[in-house]
């Protein structure tokens, strides 16, 4: 409707000589549509590009966390302590021959000495089974049958907070593998429930707790994150039915302010020499979701202000290392120099290095939200409301000495007692507003008023380019645009299809993965034969391409801003592959004047043709992030499962918003043009 | 005539008895009954310790006041505090009972059907309930208003927010049968410090500078895992004003085998109050405890007079205070010979609240009952039927708008319809701002059962905004509901030798109750920086919608066109003339061409951009070769 007022006006203006000041501006900017949509374009890839440059440093925002006010009491008592434990779990890995039930038993004995309340949960794997309709619904899992033989046992005790009223509860997890008890990381795994268990004694006798302390030992023999999201599950959503239900005791401690998740992990002698503990935070949950800003903060401040150990963030090592993105950084150190001399207040001058290491990062940051996948099990807390972190720590020397584990034991403990101290601090829920951001380094972050303007810039030409094509076309008749919808929704109702295919696939088949992909593929072709057939050909006489491609641009634009409210990162990495699409679609068979801009034009459109096919689309960005050498068109499939696994709203993305565009632009392309 | 005497007196006294029938089904067995009148007031002092399981002590402080009904001097009083008698005078008041709880008691470790953990057992915060002797219901609730601001000023804290009708309910059975004269309400999250304290301490005779109030230390018992202070009252014709006031603190001593009173108290108990009539510390060792192994405890220093009761072997140690003095301290000290890991008598089910689902929008609470299987055997009063009736009153505030239709009942992992179950209910739905939700219900459970959980959906309701706290939030509150279990009563009966007004209590029948958990629901919190930025975007929004719709609606385009027309005859107003002339000097146009080239012309002509262009790299330039220089 907007855009045939506009045009009315543009009527208008060729009879009236004045018209307003709002629709003249309008008007012009449609008038120069091209120029617009470049400098525009231009503009959010250099916005991106800068981000880094724009970030800002962390701050603790909330005043009643107070992070290291307190000194940590944490001593070599509770430690040696732990390590008795760590001493015993591996004994009885060595030893005993189920450790999958000893070692539930081993913890818990360790947690009643300390006087908690203990009890096991038992779960099962789920059924990683596709529901196209489960999508943002927060209990994924279906109630756990006991039936299969093989389940999992966490352990978990809760200490009631002496003078509290027990309204609130702080979590704290470690998993660890009891199937991998023997193994080669069995000393990591259990030193990191001699962690939990050194902090917990410490807290058992901690008289200034407002809050319960719930430790869940969980059992990752099906992975870190099934354990947490089975016992979160039935925490929150409690099945009363059922002989299990009757016998088993599941208790309780109110409402969760925050959950850490920690874990050692020791990693192989790399080639860098590590002078320093380091602490990875993982802090991105499912579909872009984050936990609060100051929770960061907080483990941040803790772990390099208090306890000196080196904090470090997801980051794509390739980045780093790319020749594109130094050069990038040279440009913007000297762009940066330049503006200085110029003006001695413009400060954002950074060095190269930095800035390709923000890069690196944002990157990571910016491609772990759009994926819509956990990093970690804490995603399985934020789908409850909860906020969680999930903090890996790695040693700087062998965990088998037993001095270096205590040592390393004191400073992660200590780590964490300020964490729970700062949290147990807090009288209101975690409320201030950075839930949205990107991360460029632990301690800087970009946020959602900064980020917002490079996707601004990219969608800000596609309503302009619609309404100045829709302008261009013959027909004079305001409801012109009617006849394209028809292939429009066909495409889209071809991309529903398309979604609920997989459904029905899993469902009836064990098939190998490029089995299924094939089907699925196959399926969708014949779907889409058949929507033609049964509604014509989208060709028809009164489908010009011009308005086709303004109705597909509109629907696109639309698409983008939905999507950028779910999932803002998703939406930032579709609108780089779909808004060239849009602008650049042109027919083969259109005649135009200047040849060498025709070819340049028609190469940029066989190029997106190829790579903004999804199944392209989703390698090349899984190349340019992992390395080309590991990507093949055929793991597509995997991909998109594992993206359905996690309820992740970029597979809905994918199908619903990228491939119609995909499918029109082609359409577009092929156009007859008569 | 005599026999018309003897009809109204017989009247009289039946009648009399149908208005205390229900005083005498709930607390006139709470031992008050079989004290004989007393002439003059009278005050006693008594402390009773308690080793618990999980090696914490109970330390559970004791003082009765009485008064006559009329008092021989008019409205003075020696001993009891005026206060009190003035505000059962004027608020009419037949019972009520005020408790400061921190803390929770732990039902699975220090009892819950012994008569003293039903009796210390409190909910976090605030509880205050009271019987009064008024008719109509009106002024009942105009009295309860006074009395919550009364108690308000008495004791230093905010009863005062129990005013409100959407904060206390009437229950008629869930809580105590009554006729409609009680009120209850609950404050979960007012802290309790020693600025309570203090004021309770006044009421007392010696206040705590003798006798066994000197030992409250306020370090020493603040420290403790639990502190529940209470004051309860009730009067009669017959009885006159009886206030008891107690103190129950949980404390965890440094050495866990062995405690003493100093070391707990970090006070000496150096003599009685000149006043109290008499003076006692008891030292009860749960029969738990003794009977497993005589060897377990051991105790320093010589009793008075040991007895046991007639059934737990529960034994009692009988300390009078009068013997002691600054030279001789009463330091009575306990070493844990061997440590295990005992638990007291358990109620019959014990009882657990939380909530279910997540999100801002609804959730349900559930209520899992447990069976303690282990624990029944020390029960009695069960071989009766093979039914367990457990009563759970509930309130609920209005901003949690429980749907009670789908209360769903769940018996050992099987749904039940909640006809078979439900015996009694009681549900009086909570009205927007006006009063909370309250649920009284009477289940009936078979014996065996192991495990019984009930639900009830809710939806979260919105504040108004000035409802919520100023900041951010952590929530609100749900306070406890109180199960109790009718069948089930905690008595203990000590030989007549023992003539304690606290041991008298516990011959009472005393319901076994457990309070659950206080539960906290996260609403919906606006951010309150916000309403800034949206009033800004809405109103723009709507501003923009409302001028182009009206200049839509308004707009008539033929008259506009004719308009124009006829403007264009016109001369333009001086303002455009003077514009267009500075312009046309600027641009160097003569006058007569500026109509053509204004038309043809776009706005940003090449020229005008470069110019743009051409000033600005000037004048960075300018500024660059400025700062270099």
């Amino acid at each position: 409707m907007e855009v045939a007022e506009v045009e009315a006006e543009v009527e208008k203006k060729a009879t009236a000589t004045r018209s307003r000041l709002i629709v003249r501006l309008a008007a012009l900017l449609v008038s120069h549509s091209t120029l617009v949509s470049v400098v525009c374009c231009l503009a959010g890839l250099i916005a991106l590009l800068v981000l880094p440059l724009l970030a800002k440093n962390t701050y603790i925002s909330e005043n009643a966390l107070l992070p290291g006010s307190a000194n940590p009491v944490l001593s070599y008592q509770h430690v040696t302590q732990a390590n008795n434990l760590i001493m015993d779990i591996m004994s009885i890995a060595d030893v005993k021959e189920a450790p999958d039930i000893e070692i539930p038993k081993l913890i818990a004995k360790y947690m009643e000495i300390l006087g908690a309340e203990t009890y096991h949960h038992k779960f099962s794997q789920p059924q990683n089974q596709f529901h196209p309709l489960y999508f943002f619904s927060s209990s994924p899992n279906s109630p756990p049958t006991l039936a299969n033989l093989s389940y999992g046992t966490s352990t978990v005790g809760i200490i009631r907070a002496p003078r509290g009223d027990g309204k609130e509860a702080i979590v704290l997890v470690s998993p660890y593998n009891t199937q991998n008890a023997g193994g080669i990381d069995a000393s990591a795994s259990a030193s990191s429930i001699g962690l939990a268990f050194s902090v917990f004694s410490l807290l058992s006798r901690a008289t200034w707790l407002a809050k319960d302390i719930i430790w869940v030992a969980s059992d990752s023999r099906f992975g870190d994150h099934t354990s947490v999201s089975a016992w979160l599950n039935d925490y929150h959503n409690p099945n009363f039915i059922g002989d299990a239900s009757s016998n088993r005791i599941f208790k309780r401690a109110g409402t969760m302010a925050c959950g850490i998740v920690f874990k050692v992990v020791e990693k192989e002698r790399r080639e860098k020499y590590e002078d320093r503990d380091v602490v990875t935070m993982y802090a991105e949950a499912s579909n872009g979701q984050m936990p609060n800003l100051d929770l960061l903060n907080v483990v941040h401040y803790l772990a390099v202000h208090r306890q000196g150990i080196r904090v470090r963030i997801g980051m794509f090592g390739g980045l780093v290392k790319s020749h594109l993105v130094r050069v990038l950084g040279e440009v913007m150190q000297q762009v940066g120099r330049f503006a200085r001399s110029l003006n001695p207040d413009w400060r954002f001058e950074m060095p190269s290095s930095e800035y390709v290491e923000g890069t690196a990062t944002l990157a990571s940051s910016i491609y772990s939200q759009a994926l819509g996948v956990p990093t970690g099990p804490h995603g399985a807390f934020r789908d409850y409301q909860v906020d969680a972190v999930t903090l890996e720590l790695s040693p700087r020397f062998s965990l088998k000495n037993e001095h270096t584990r205590l040592a390393f034991l004191l400073k992660g403990g200590r780590l964490i007692e300020g964490t729970v101290r700062s949290v147990n601090n807090l009288l209101e829920k975690f409320h201030q507003s950075f839930f949205l951001y990107f991360l460029t380094a632990p301690n800087k972050f970009v946020s959602v008023g900064v980020y917002m303007i490079p996707f601004a810039f990219l969608v800000a030409p596609l309503p302009i380019i619609a309404a100045s094509l829709f302008n261009l076309t013959s027909n004079r008749n305001p409801w012109r645009w009617l006849h394209t919808a028809k292939p429009l929704l066909i495409t889209h109702t071809w991309s529903v299809v398309v979604t609920l295919l997989p459904f029905y696939i899993s469902k009836i088949s064990d098939l190998p993965s490029t089995h299924c992909m094939l089907t699925w593929a196959g399926g969708s072709l014949m779907a889409l034969v058949i929507l033609y057939i049964v509604f014509g050909s989208p060709y028809s006489k009164h489908v010009e391409w011009r308005l086709l491609k303004a109705v597909m641009i509109a629907s696109v634009s639309i698409g983008l801003c939905l999507m950028s409210i779910i999932n803002f990162a998703t939406a930032q990495i579709g609108a780089l592959f779909v808004v060239p699409m849009c602008l650049f679609a042109l027919p083969i068979r259109v005649k135009t004047n200047n040849s060498l801009i025709r070819s340049m034009v028609m190469t940029c459109n066989l190029v997106m043709a190829v790579l903004g096919f999804p199944v392209t689309a989703v390698a090349l960005m899984q190349g340019v992030i992992k390395g080309f050498g590991t990507v093949s068109i055929l793991e597509f499939w995997d991909s998109m499962k594992f993206l359905w696994g996690w309820n992740s709203a970029t597979y809905l993305y994918l199908v619903l918003v990228h491939l119609p565009c995909w499918l029109l632009f082609l359409h577009i392309l092929f156009h007859p043009c008569h | 005539m005599a026999s018309h005497t003897f009809l109204s007196l017989l009247l009289f006294y039946l009648y009399s008895f149908h208005l205390l029938r229900p005083i005498y089904c709930s607390f006139g067995s709470n031992g008050f009954e079989t004290t004989s009148v007393p002439k003059e007031e009278e005050f006693s002092e008594e402390l009773l310790l308690k080793p618990l399981p999980d090696y914490k002590v109970l330390a559970h402080f004791h003082f009765t006041s009485t008064s006559p009904p009329s008092s021989s001097n008019g409205k003075h009083h020696h001993l009891f505090p005026k206060s009190i008698a003035q505000l059962v005078k004027k608020y009419k008041i037949r019972e009520l009972e005020l408790s400061f709880t921190q803390g929770r008691w732990n039902y699975d470790r220090w009892g819950a059907s012994d008569p003293l953990s039903t009796a210390n057992g409190k909910p976090p915060g605030v509880e205050l309930w009271a019987l009064f002797d008024i008719p109509t219901k009106e002024e009942i609730d105009a009295t309860w208003r006074n009395l919550t601001h009364s108690l308000s000023g008495l004791f230093c804290a905010s009863i005062n927010f129990l005013e409100s009708s959407t904060s206390y309910s009437a229950p008629l059975w869930g809580f105590l049968p009554n006729n409609g004269d009680l009120r209850y309400g609950a404050l979960p999250r007012e802290a309790v410090c020693t600025e309570n304290l203090t004021p309770w301490l006044k009421l007392l005779p010696c206040r705590d500078k003798a006798g066994i109030a000197s030992l409250l230390d306020r370090p020493s018992i603040y420290r403790g895992h639990y502190h529940s202070q209470r004051l309860k009252l009730r009067s009669d014709g017959l009885n006159g004003i009886v206030i008891e006031q107690t103190l129950s603190v949980v404390l965890q001593p440094i050495d866990r085998t062995s405690w003493s009173m100093h070391q707990l108290f970090k006070k000496s108990l150096t003599g009685k109050c000149a006043l109290a009539k008499s003076s006692k510390v008891f030292l009860e060792i749960e029969g738990t405890l003794v009977s497993q192994n005589e060897n377990i405890l051991e105790l320093v220093g010589e009793a008075d007079m040991v007895t046991n009761d007639q059934r737990d072997h529960s034994t009692i140690y009988q300390y009078n205070v009068e013997r002691y003095s600054e030279h001789e301290a009463l330091d009575i000290r306990v070493n844990w010979k061997k440590l295990l890991q005992v638990s007291f008598l358990q109620a019959p089910l014990h009882a657990s609240r939380f909530l279910m689902g997540s999100g801002n929008e609804r959730g349900s609470i559930a209520i899992s009952l447990q069976s303690a299987r282990n624990s029944t055997k020390g029960l009695y009063d069960n071989s009766k039927n093979c039914f367990t009736r457990v009563v759970i009153f509930q309130v609920v505030p209005w901003y949690v708008k429980v749907y009670y239709h789908t209360l769903r009942i769940y018996v050992d992992g099987a749904i039940r319809d909640a006809k078979d179950v439900v015996e009694k209910i009681n549900v009086a739905p909570s009205e927007d701002k006006v009063s909370p939700g309250t649920l009284e219900m009477m289940l009936q459970f078979p014996c065996g059962m192991m495990s019984a959980a009930l639900t009830l959906d809710f939806d979260k309701g919105f504040l108004h905004i000035d409802e919520y706290p100023p900041d951010a939030n952590q929530g609100f509150d749900i306070p406890s509901a109180l199960v109790s279990f009718p069948d089930f009563i905690s008595r203990r009966i000590y030989p007549d030798s023992i003539s304690s007004p606290l041991l008298q209590s516990y011959k009472g029948r005393n319901i076994v109750k457990s309070y659950t958990e206080v539960l906290l629901v996260p609403l919906t919190t606006p951010d309150f920086s916000m309403p800034y930025n949206v009033i800004t975007f809405t109103c723009t929004v709507l501003a923009l919608y409302f001028g182009s719709m009206v200049n839509v609606l308004r707009r008539r385009v033929s008259e506009e066109e004719r308009l124009a027309k006829s403007k264009d005859k016109r001369k333009p107003g001086l303002i455009p003339l003077l514009i267009s002339k500075i312009s046309n000097k600027v641009r160097g146009i003569k006058e007569d061409s500026a109509n053509q080239s204004q038309s043809s012309q776009p706005i940003l002509g090449p020229k005008v951009v470069f110019k743009v262009v051409l000033i600005a790299l000037i004048a960075v330039l300018g500024h660059y070769i400025f700062n270099s220089s």
